[in-house]
């Protein structure tokens, strides 16, 4: 294998740092985000290839499999998966992240137990552990592998803070005593550590989650990238502690801008088991009225202004299509149709707006919580589809498990139809005043053939 | 050997400033696409895996270092086509756009 001189290495990696930091702020704004992610995809291939051909490597067969088996793996996998399932996809790929970083630490340490970098190492393989860890149990959840509402076992603050410290004192006992065995222990209870730490988190709390594991991967890869820097080939630490920094640093910021979003402290998501609390909204009264396809598409018809809400369950449905048809046909009736987007409808921030727009919605139809909640007093109709948690008036009141989370007013409308699979509660596992208000009518079905009925009735009448 | 690491760290703190800086004014509309863009980034850590396992010389370094390469390309190519898959729906509804 010809080796490149190390000055190619070196200049290929510099450049490709600074197009990372410019692909990065590109991708905060719309209309450049795309390219920001091509280019910095190019500035990756060229940074893999040129450390491929770096002097002084060998086991390339190794090497070449391990990124054909991973690379193509990660390639076919995201390729077929829904745009609904995104977030488990992220999490899913930040935890493949976190456990290479994790490893890259354990092969320094088994080579070289002793100095300051062994205890950096130590660190890096610390925060990769528990990122991988966190983002499986994440993904189980979101995927619904496993149940997503809080699991909350006893003692928790203490067990947990049991594991991680005895944990960490196999590894800096490993590395204090150069005791390599003791590096087993030590990264089996790291693990036990991520997946204690992720179990307690409700479903509706794990995007600022995987956000929060996005951002310690990237602290973890810097930290990998500390200990590589006085090894054989120094500069490819120095490229990984500036991208694991960067990421570190904007995934921090990105962590805590969600987490406004859905006015939830980190502190809170973290150590604070969301849904937990003993009131789960028992003290609804009366009773939920249904209403039939053919009722609902009059209504609309003639409504001035409909606004549609729509949440993760019109996703999961595979809906948009459906959707897209019924505002187009609203529209032709001379009925404003709009759509209100809360922050975090879907699983994460910004996840709505991209399956609406995937069915080919006009971005200029979405609008914000804050651009229209003001307006739900004059709308004729809201139609929600398959959200709950979010448009459920119990947040404004005092002592609700879901009390100061920012809801869009849906009940103020004249006239609200919540479209909706059956009875059952949403994500966080609360009753819904919503479906009991006088104003409310209940339309229950899958979302796209309930929208498609509505659909139907509309051409014919 | 310190004077490598003083190094790193100077550069380490320029880079934490330069992240949060590219960050900080962005929509709501774009943090997933962001979350999953610099997941991307954060893949350089397959350079790191290649290097680990380029330069490993026992079984268990080899087979340790295997696994970082396939999870570091996993990481990669898995965040790449993930953020491209977003990405590419903003440019088709400012296409398509017109009718509700």
């Amino acid at each position: 294998m010809t080796a490149l001189g190390a000055t190619v290495v070196d200049a290929v990696y510099v450049v490709a740092i600074l197009v990372f930091i410019l692909g990065l702020k590109a991708m905060s704004s719309p209309a450049t985000a795309r390219r920001g992610i091509v280019f910095a995809g190019a500035a990756m291939l060229a940074a893999v290839v040129v450390t491929f051909l770096s002097p002084g490597l060998s086991n390339f067969a190794w090497i070449a499999l391990g990124i054909l088996v991973g690379g193509g793996a990660g390639f076919y996998w995201a390729r077929v998966v829904q745009m609904t399932a995104m977030p488990q996809m992220v999490a899913v790929f930040n935890g493949m992240g976190g456990g290479a970083a994790a490893a890259i630490a354990a092969v320094e340490l088994l080579g070289r137990l002793t100095g300051p970098t062994a205890y950096l190492s130590v660190a890096g393989a610390i925060i990769g552990s528990v990122s991988i860890a966190g983002s499986v149990i994440a993904f189980l959840k979101l995927q619904g592998w496993m149940p997503s509402a809080p699991i909350v076992l006893p003692a928790r603050q203490v067990v947990n803070f049991g594991v991680l410290a005895v944990g960490v004192g196999f590894g800096v006992y490993a590395v204090g005593w150069l005791h390599a065995l003791y590096l087993a222990p030590f990264f089996a209870l790291l693990l036990v550590y991520g997946i204690l730490l992720t179990l307690p988190i409700g479903g509706a709390d794990m995007p600022v989650v995987i956000s929060l594991f996005n951002a310690l991967t990237g602290v973890a890869v810097g930290l990998d990238g500390f200990a590589l820097v006085n090894g054989p080939l120094g500069d490819a630490g120095y490229a990984m502690v500036v991208a694991g920094v960067l990421v570190g640093a904007a995934g921090s910021l990105l962590t805590a801008l969600m987490a406004r979003a859905m006015n939830r402290s980190l502190g809170n998501v973290l150590f604070g088991a969301f849904g937990a609390t003993t009131d789960a909204g028992a003290a609804v009264q009366g009773s939920m009225r249904s209403i039939d396809a053919s009722d609902a598409a009059v209504l609309m018809a003639y409504a001035g202004e409909v606004v549609i809400a729509p949440g993760y369950g019109m996703a999961v449905a595979q809906a948009q299509q459906k959707v897209k048809e019924l505002a187009d046909l609203l529209a032709a009736k001379g009925v404003t149709v709009k759509f209100a987007i809360h922050p975090v409808a879907g699983r994460m921030p910004g996840h709505m707006n991209v399956l609406l727009a995937e069915a080919g919605i006009a971005y200029d139809k979405l609008f914000d919580r804050d651009e229209i909640n003001a307006e739900f007093p004059a709308v004729d109709v809201v139609l929600v589809i398959g959200a709950n948690d979010v448009v459920n008036p119990a947040a404004r009141r005092k002592g609700s498990p879901l009390e100061g989370m920012p809801i869009l007013d849906v009940d103020k409308a004249h006239n609200v139809i919540v479209i909706k699979r059956g009875q059952g509660k949403g994500f966080a596992g609360i009753e819904n005043e919503l479906f009991y208000a006088d104003n409310c009518r209940m339309l229950y079905g899958d979302a796209q053939a309930a929208v498609g009925q509505i659909v139907s009735a509309l051409k014919q009448g | 050997m310190a004077a490598d690491l003083w190094t790193a760290l100077f550069i380490a703190m320029l880079a934490a400033f330069t992240g949060y800086e590219v960050i900080s004014r962005v929509p709501v509309l774009l943090h997933t696409p962001l979350m999953s863009g610099s997941n991307f980034v954060h893949g350089i850590v397959l350079v790191g895996g290649i290097v680990a396992l380029g330069l490993a010389t026992t079984d268990v370094e080899r087979i340790v270092g295997f696994i970082a390469v396939v999870m570091g390309a996993m990481n990669v190519t898995g965040g790449y086509v993930v953020t491209e898959r977003i990405l590419s729906m903003f440019d088709r509804s400012k296409r398509k756009g017109g009718a509700a």
